[in-house]
């Protein structure tokens, strides 16, 4: 789960990690009281979105009066805002972050992220602050210092001062950025963090060391027993569809093609995916009904599935191991009979009840092609969603 | 011949008496794996499926002599379950529980390498040795005793793997889940190593997906250990960067773990790959000749 700036500035403070006074606001009017409450004759509003790439895209300004705090916030406020990260339809801007200015004197880079391969959360730090750090990382790795901390005793002081040397950092500097390393990691352990990164972490004309930004993501599974920040979920930050499948124990993800697929498996669905696309088609989503789909689940994924009007065929290929082939052909009946269907599908059972499956959808008098095998099923999507004829399998 | 499990593995259940360990423990029995009894705390002294439950892994332990032990509890208490095993001295714990924090993995991986125990998962399907054992959640009747390895990151594609190779009639060796998560406790690489030096499996399927390196880090291990035949199937080449496909392992992130990448890796590493998840068996008819 995506936390926005101001409520990952909110957790950085509560663990006495060095932020900017700031007061997160929902129109103009309040964005100017905010303004004005903070004092001084400069500010940085930032609108808050779940996307990366805000500075580029417009939505983070240094302003210098009030008039232009409040023209900002009426220019953004309701809009959507589109970065490189968002897509073309961009992400809802509901709340604008109005934070006092700071004064830079060097950008920094500092993250932390569960590194899969050492299997251990690896902080690391880098002095190219406040660039694409992705692109730091691929060309010039040396750049980039890491730390990995056990997971038995947790971060050490001396990981941080040796970051902090290593960075040119002098002085003060020193014992404040190892105050930051660590504070940081233990926010990372103790809120279940899957990433937590300032870019920029800056030293101020002061000489002090200060997290400009912030950006944490919390893991799902994680969330049971993080209440707290369940309770900030924004899910206007998040597609539609996909929260909606995400109640239903459904992974959806929406893609651009116009072929619907509904299979059970994370990987089987991938693959499915692959296997369309390798056939001259074009997915239109990633849809994972799991292990246990009830006929309630499978109704309510052809729904979701249907919902898209891009959708011009739906694929649905079940290999049944715990999942019986007969109660994903009940849902995709009951769900038929609901909504109605006016695209062809083509469906493939495999393993359990696989046979029974097939029986009821044949007798259920719905226009349901049945395949042969994953080719076979494949291939009809394909050449049904190219409206018949042979796979066309150009863009939609 | 096979690798981790077999006719003589002795196995329990830990959350034996809920829906699913009893649903999985049934099929287990049914198919002849000598599950010897399960674990579900204050129901110790009283049988379920006809067989005994304790309250504690160290009492089954003594009382069945059991090695391995099969886990499907809810997430928020697989750590402890997990490191209960490795405590009472269980040498193979399969977690079958999908959605444990990540957090809760790396100590739990940490403390198991000190202790020299395999855990395999979790949020995977399991571990088979067709005619032999189950200890999981696959559907039997789609394996076959047989001389091909199989290895997959994903339980729905192993079974399409599965599949494949029963229909051609290569049956299978042993087939390991290791599962969909960023931190699994069997890499491809451990089971491609048991594979390379067991006498009973003369090919090898590996199925991965996209996120993380552990299908480049396998191919470096094949380069230099394996000489046994590969097939690899990689799921995910149209997937999206920064979405999560399903697995909370399966995921394109910072530009790292493409199916593209693992597919190259593997092409270098001697490893005969099929793009289509519906060639994988004429892909190993085509590589070992049979």
């Amino acid at each position: 789960m995506n936390l926005h700036e101001y409520q990952s500035k909110n957790l950085f403070r509560s663990y006495g990690l060095p932020v900017s006074r700031g007061i997160a606001v929902d129109t103009a009017d309040e964005a100017v009281a905010a303004a004005r409450e903070l004092g001084g004759d400069r500010w940085v509003c930032k609108v808050q979105v779940h996307a990366g790439g805000r500075g580029k895209a417009g939505g983070v300004k240094l302003l210098g009066s009030l008039d232009e705090v409040r023209d900002f916030a009426e220019r953004w406020v309701g809009q959507r805002l589109v970065t490189v990260q968002t897509g073309a339809e961009g992400a809802p801007v509901s709340k604008i972050f109005v934070e006092e200015a700071a004064s830079i004197d060097r950008e920094l880079y500092l993250g932390a992220v569960v590194d899969r391969a050492s299997r251990r959360v690896v902080v690391m730090a880098s002095t190219e602050g406040g660039v694409e750090i992705e692109q730091v990382a691929a060309e010039t790795p040396e750049k980039i210092l890491q730390a990995a901390i056990d997971p038995a005793t947790g971060a050490q002081p001396f990981q941080g001062r040796a970051m902090a040397f290593a960075l040119g950092l002098t002085g003060k500097q020193v014992g404040q950025f190892t105050d930051v390393f660590l504070d940081l990691a233990r926010l990372f352990h103790e809120l279940d963090c899957s990433l937590v990164e300032v870019n920029p972490l800056v030293v101020t004309a002061d000489g002090d060391v200060h997290c400009l930004d912030a950006k944490v993501n919390i893991d799902n599974n994680a969330l049971y027993r993080q209440p707290q920040l369940e309770a900030l979920r924004d899910a206007s930050q998040e597609d539609e569809r996909e929260a909606r499948a995400d109640e239903f124990g459904l992974n959806y993800v929406a893609l651009d093609g116009n072929i619907g697929c509904m299979v059970n498996g994370a990987g089987l669905a991938m693959g499915t995916m692959d296997l369309v696309k390798l056939q001259g088609g074009n997915p239109a989503n990633f849809l994972d009904v799991g292990g246990g789909a009830t006929e309630a689940a499978v109704a309510e994924a052809f729904k979701i599935i249907l919902s898209d009007d891009a959708v011009k065929a739906v694929l649905i290929n079940i290999f049944g191991g715990i999942v019986s082939c007969k109660i994903i052909a009940e849902g995709i009946i009951a769900a038929v009979t609901q909504v109605g269907v006016e695209v062809p599908v083509v469906v493939r059972f495999e393993g359990n009840n696989a046979a029974a499956g097939l029986e009821a959808l044949a007798t259920s008098g719905l226009a349901i092609d049945t395949a042969e095998s994953l080719q076979d099923a494949a291939n009809k999507a394909v050449v049904a969603a190219a409206g018949g004829a042979a796979a066309a399998g150009g863009n939609p | 011949m096979s690798i981790l499990v077999d006719s003589q593995t002795t196995v329990i259940c830990q959350g034996f008496t809920g829906s699913q360990g009893t649903l999985h423990s049934e099929q287990a029995i049914a198919y002849g794996t000598k599950l010897a009894g399960g674990v579900t705390p204050g129901k110790g002294g009283t049988t379920h499926l006809d067989r005994p439950v304790f309250d504690t892994v160290a009492q089954a332990v003594a009382e069945t002599g059991a090695t391995a032990s099969v886990i499907y509890v809810p997430a928020r208490f697989c750590m402890d379950s997990i490191l209960e095993a490795a405590d009472a001295g269980i040498d193979l714990i399969v977690c079958i529980t999908e959605g444990i924090p990540t957090l809760d993995m790396l100590a739990v991986k940490d403390r198991l390498d000190v202790l020299g125990v395999r855990l395999i998962g979790p949020n995977c399907p399991g571990v088979i040795t067709p005619g032999a054992c189950k200890i999981g959640i696959m559907p039997g009747d789609i394996h076959l005793p047989g001389k091909v390895g199989v290895v997959s990151r994903s339980g729905t594609l192993t079974y399409e793997a599965v599949k494949q190779t029963t229909d051609m009639g290569y049956g299978q060796s042993t087939c390991v889940g290791i599962g969909g998560d960023p931190i699994p406790g069997t890499h491809f690489r451990d089971v491609l190593g048991l594979f390379e030096d067991d006498p009973a499996t003369e090919a090898i399927v590996m199925v991965g997906e996209i996120g993380g390196t552990a299908e480049e880090e396998a191919a470096a291990f094949i380069a230099e250990n394996v000489t046994k035949p590969v097939v690899a199937y990689i799921a995910g080449v149209t997937a999206p960067a920064g979405k999560r496909m399903g697995h909370a392992g399966a995921i394109i992130a910072g530009g790292k773990g493409t199916a593209d990448d693992k597919y190259s890796a593997l092409e270098a590493a001697g490893v005969k790959t099929v793009r289509s998840l519906a060639a994988i068996g004429a892909g190993l008819q085509e590589l070992t000749g049979w």
